[in-house]
Formats: structure tokens, C-alpha cells, sequence
């Protein structure tokens, strides 16, 4: 699967996701099922919103985190791991 | 209402998301779930539900709208996320619109299970604009014939205009189809019927013998063979059909060597409120000896989920006897159903008997012999209906319900 850095992203249609202050992390709900994601996952995909390319994301977030090494694999990955399970849909 | 449709997906989904790099705890002390069974009323008289059989003593008890929505705010400051609105047939009620906005309102990502019958555009509508998440069909069959024989009702043509009036309102078709004995041989043709109508998910759900399908157990059960294929049929159907129709098959405990890990742990991840406000951490946790199950007309239920004794009690693995409690696999699955373990051995901390290591695991065995043996195979099915939950109550059903620990 390739990501282009043009690529927009949305949350997938019937799916969910959300802070959840009781679990202290991001989820994603959808029918018969939700994932809790991890720290790291959870920021990637608060910044999908169907208007940030793929290259303003890995722009926001080595901003944020520019202390992380390896940043734009991690994030790529994350984003790869969201279509394969078909938490996203692409809009563009 | 269906069966098995609220606890192994959902689980098993998040503890796949672990090997991926999403983390999820292993030992989830909130719960996650709400299951709101508003009523055990029901038009359906379905041979395999799971309600108790002695429901007709809960339909005339059932907790206010204000009960619900109070019951939904407490659940939902626990940590609870997924609501399912459930029953009985959860439409007989008139308030599930409100229940629905409060739902909305909380932050729940809701879910009406339901057997379409009581759906119309108005109700639908009302739902859409109140912020229902989705709907969950159960489906029996593609034959008229054994949809309304084994529902006991004539519903056939109602539930393909309720799919198509749910896929009309932009909703993901999720259908929900209890299999046994009369439909497992159809598998393909209901695949096929499921991607006809749309569907986004569908659940073939094989029996699991509680309530009124234990009753039923000789004459709801598949063989072996019939599961095998139907397993085959499935994994046949996904390899060809891609990942456009997410298909669960939900594999029968009675076939396996090791049981379920049943709800994900006792009060790990579930909670159930009843029509009459029992709070319990299983659907059919009423049939367990020495446990007093609070109701929330009594209790609030942050008490009910972190302190009670009853949600306490199969907790870890403390209360486990041996084999269990020695057993290189006890966190796989927890010792299994202490419900399925009570109601077919009388112990409710032994290892549940589908275990091929449980010394009562011969009661498995016989079952699913008796299940071939026409003179036990060849009695009446027990259909779900206030005549026959007043019968069971009343004693006159015995013979059907003697061998059972409690009553089913």
C-alpha cells in the first residue's frame, strides 16, 4: 500500500472516534466493535479530519514531537495500520 | 433478541488491535458495555432465545424512562461506551426515542438490536434525527418457511422491508443470524442473501444453550459435520468476496476442547441492566446460587461495578478449583461460563464442562448425543411465549427442565 503525502484522510463513514476521559485515551467505535488506541496512534488520527493532507500531518506532529526520531515511519505506519482496517476512507 | 451478538466480537477485536501496535489493557476494570435490556416482552416466540424462561415474571416490573436514562449517566461516568438497546424487542416500549437522545447526549456509541418488527419511517426517522449509531436486524433464514417456523411468528416479508428501510435511512446493515439445526444447511444461501440486502456485517451466531435454547437443546442442535461445513462455506465465501461484508462466525462452545472466555471475564467488561433493573454481568447470571444481584432501583451503579459482591465474585481467578486453578491456560479463558458450569454440573466454580479437562465433561458429550437421538431429538419444540413462561413457572414443563441445575 502506498501513502502520498497528497493524500487526504477522513474518520471511515459508520465508525466513530472520540476523547474518552474515562479511559484516558482516544477510541474508535463502530458496529459491534472499539478499539482504545494508544497514545501515539490516538494523535496520529485525531489529526485526520477530511481536511489535513498526509503531508500536513507529518508536518504537525514532528513539529510537536521533534524530539522523536523515525517520526514520519512511525506516523506513516499508523495510517497504513487505520486503512487496512478500514478506519479511514480516503477522500481525494 | 439474539444471542452472543454482544460480547465476543467486540472483545476479540480489541484484543487483535493489541498485535498491531494499539494497546489495549488486558484487565479492563470499566465497563465498556452497557446491554439495556428495556423488556422482556416480545412478538417473537423464537425457540433459541436466550431471555430466562421465567421472564413473564419480569414483564410487569419494567424500570421508568427516567430509571433508564439515570441508569444511562451512571454507566456512562464508569467508562461505559457501547449501549445496546436490547430485549425482548426493545420497539414494544414507546420511550426508545428518548432513551436514544439521552444516549446521543452522553457520548454512547448506540446500537438498537432489534427484530424489526415495530420499526416504521416514523420510528426510524425519529431515531436518525436523534442520533441512533446503528441497527442490528437478526435474520433466521432465506426460506418463509423456517423464519416463521422457528420464530413461531409470520415475519418473513417484514424483516427484508425493515433491512431495506435501514439501508434507505443511511444506516450500516449489521444482520444478526442465530444458526442451528434448521438453518445451518442454507449458510451459503443466507452469505448470499446477507450481501443482497446490503449488509456491512453480518453475524452467524450458532446457538449457545441458555434460556429457552437450553430447553430446546436436542432439537436446536447441528451436528458436528453440519458445523464443519458451515465453517468451510463461510471461510469460502470471505476468500472470494473480499472485505466488503465483514462476516463473524461465532464458533459453538459444545464442539470445542476449551470454553469460551464467556463475557470476557466476570465484570471485566459488561454490564446488564434488565427490564426490572437487576444489574448482572452476564445475561443469564440469575440461574447462579448464593449471589444477590443488585437493582438500580436500590443501588447506584458505581457501587454495583466496583463493590457489590456479586460483581466481585468470579473476579480473577481466586475462586477457582482444580483443574482450573492450576491450569497453564486459566487466562485464556477464565475457567469458562460459571452459568453454563452451575446449570449442567450444580457447581458454579467448577471448570465449565465443554472443557475436555472438566470431570464433568461428559454431560457435554451425552448432550450432544442425546441431540441424535430421535426419541429425545423428536420431542416438541418449546417455543418463547407468556404461555409457556407461565408453564415453566408454574412446574408443568418439568421433565423438559429437570436435569438442569436451575432453571434454565
Amino acid at each position: 500500500m502506498s501513502i502520498q503525502h497528497t493524500n487526504i484522510y477522513a474518520i471511515a463513514l459508520h465508525h466513530r472516534f472520540q476523547w474518552e476521559e474515562a479511559q484516558d485515551c482516544f477510541v474508535i467505535l463502530f458496529p459491534e466493535g472499539m478499539v482504545k488506541l494508544n497514545g501515539g496512534a490516538g494523535e496520529v488520527l485525531n489529526l485526520v479530519d477530511g481536511k489535513r493532507t498526509v503531508a500536513d500531518i507529518l508536518t504537525e506532529l514532528k513539529a510537536k514531537f521533534s524530539d522523536v526520531p523515525d517520526l514520519d515511519k512511525d506516523i506513516v505506519g499508523m495510517l497504513e495500520l487505520a486503512i487496512e482496517k478500514a478506519w479511514l476512507r480516503q477522500i481525494n | 433478541m439474539t444471542q452472543a451478538s454482544l460480547g465476543q466480537s467486540v472483545v476479540q477485536k480489541e484484543i487483535q488491535a493489541q498485535n498491531n501496535g494499539v494497546s489495549a489493557n488486558v484487565t479492563q476494570t470499566q465497563p465498556l458495555w452497557l446491554l439495556a435490556e428495556v423488556t422482556y416482552r416480545c412478538p417473537l416466540h423464537c425457540a433459541f432465545c436466550y431471555n430466562p424462561t421465567d421472564y413473564d415474571k419480569h414483564t410487569q416490573n419494567e424500570l421508568t424512562t427516567e430509571q433508564w436514562i439515570q441508569a444511562l449517566r451512571d454507566a456512562r461516568r464508569l467508562g461505559a461506551l457501547q449501549l445496546g438497546i436490547s430485549g425482548g424487542e426493545p420497539l414494544l416500549r414507546d420511550d426508545i426515542e428518548d432513551i436514544v437522545i439521552e444516549a446521543k447526549k452522553l457520548g454512547y456509541y448506540s446500537n438498537l438490536i432489534t427484530s424489526g418488527v415495530g420499526l416504521t419511517e416514523k420510528r426510524i426517522q425519529a431515531f436518525k434525527d436523534g442520533g441512533l449509531d446503528h441497527i442490528q436486524l437478526s435474520m433466521h433464514d432465506i426460506t418463509e418457511e423456517i423464519n416463521n417456523f422457528i420464530t413461531n411468528t409470520k415475519t418473513f416479508e417484514l424483516k427484508k422491508k425493515v433491512a431495506a428501510m435501514i439501508k434507505n435511512h443511511g444506516y450500516p446493515m449489521v444482520l444478526n443470524v442465530v444458526i442451528h439445526r434448521y438453518n445451518i444447511g442454507h449458510m451459503r444461501e443466507i452469505l448470499e442473501m446477507a450481501e443482497a440486502l446490503g449488509a456491512d456485517y453480518i453475524e452467524l451466531a450458532n446457538t449457545q444453550y441458555y434460556g429457552w435454547s437450553l430447553v430446546n437443546r436436542s432439537q436446536l442442535m447441528p451436528t458436528k459435520e453440519q458445523i464443519d461445513e458451515a465453517e468451510r462455506i463461510t471461510n469460502e465465501f470471505r476468500e472470494k468476496q473480499g472485505s466488503k461484508m465483514k462476516v463473524f462466525f461465532v464458533v459453538p462452545d459444545y464442539f470445542s476442547d476449551r470454553p469460551k472466555k464467556c463475557m470476557n471475564g466476570w465484570g471485566e467488561v459488561f454490564m446488564i441492566v434488565t427490564a426490572n433493573g437487576d444489574v448482572l454481568p452476564c445475561h443469564s447470571a440469575r440461574v447462579l446460587p448464593n449471589i444477590e444481584f443488585p437493582n438500580v432501583k436500590d443501588n447506584g451503579l458505581d457501587w454495583v461495578w466496583n463493590d457489590s459482591p456479586a460483581f466481585n465474585k468470579y473476579r480473577g481467578d481466586s475462586w477457582m478449583k482444580e483443574p482450573c486453578r492450576s491450569c497453564a491456560e486459566k487466562e485464556k479463558d477464565l475457567a469458562g461460563c460459571r452459568c453454563q458450569a452451575f446449570m449442567l454440573t450444580g457447581d458454579a466454580e467448577g471448570a465449565d464442562p465443554v472443557c475436555s479437562l472438566s470431570p464433568n465433561h461428559h454431560v457435554i458429550t451425552q448432550a450432544i448425543e442425546d441431540s441424535r437421538n430421535p426419541a429425545i431429538a423428536s420431542q416438541p419444540i418449546i417455543f418463547r411465549n407468556d404461555k409457556n413462561s407461565k408453564a415453566i413457572i408454574a412446574g408443568e414443563l418439568n421433565d423438559r427442565v429437570k436435569e438442569f441445575h436451575a432453571l434454565p
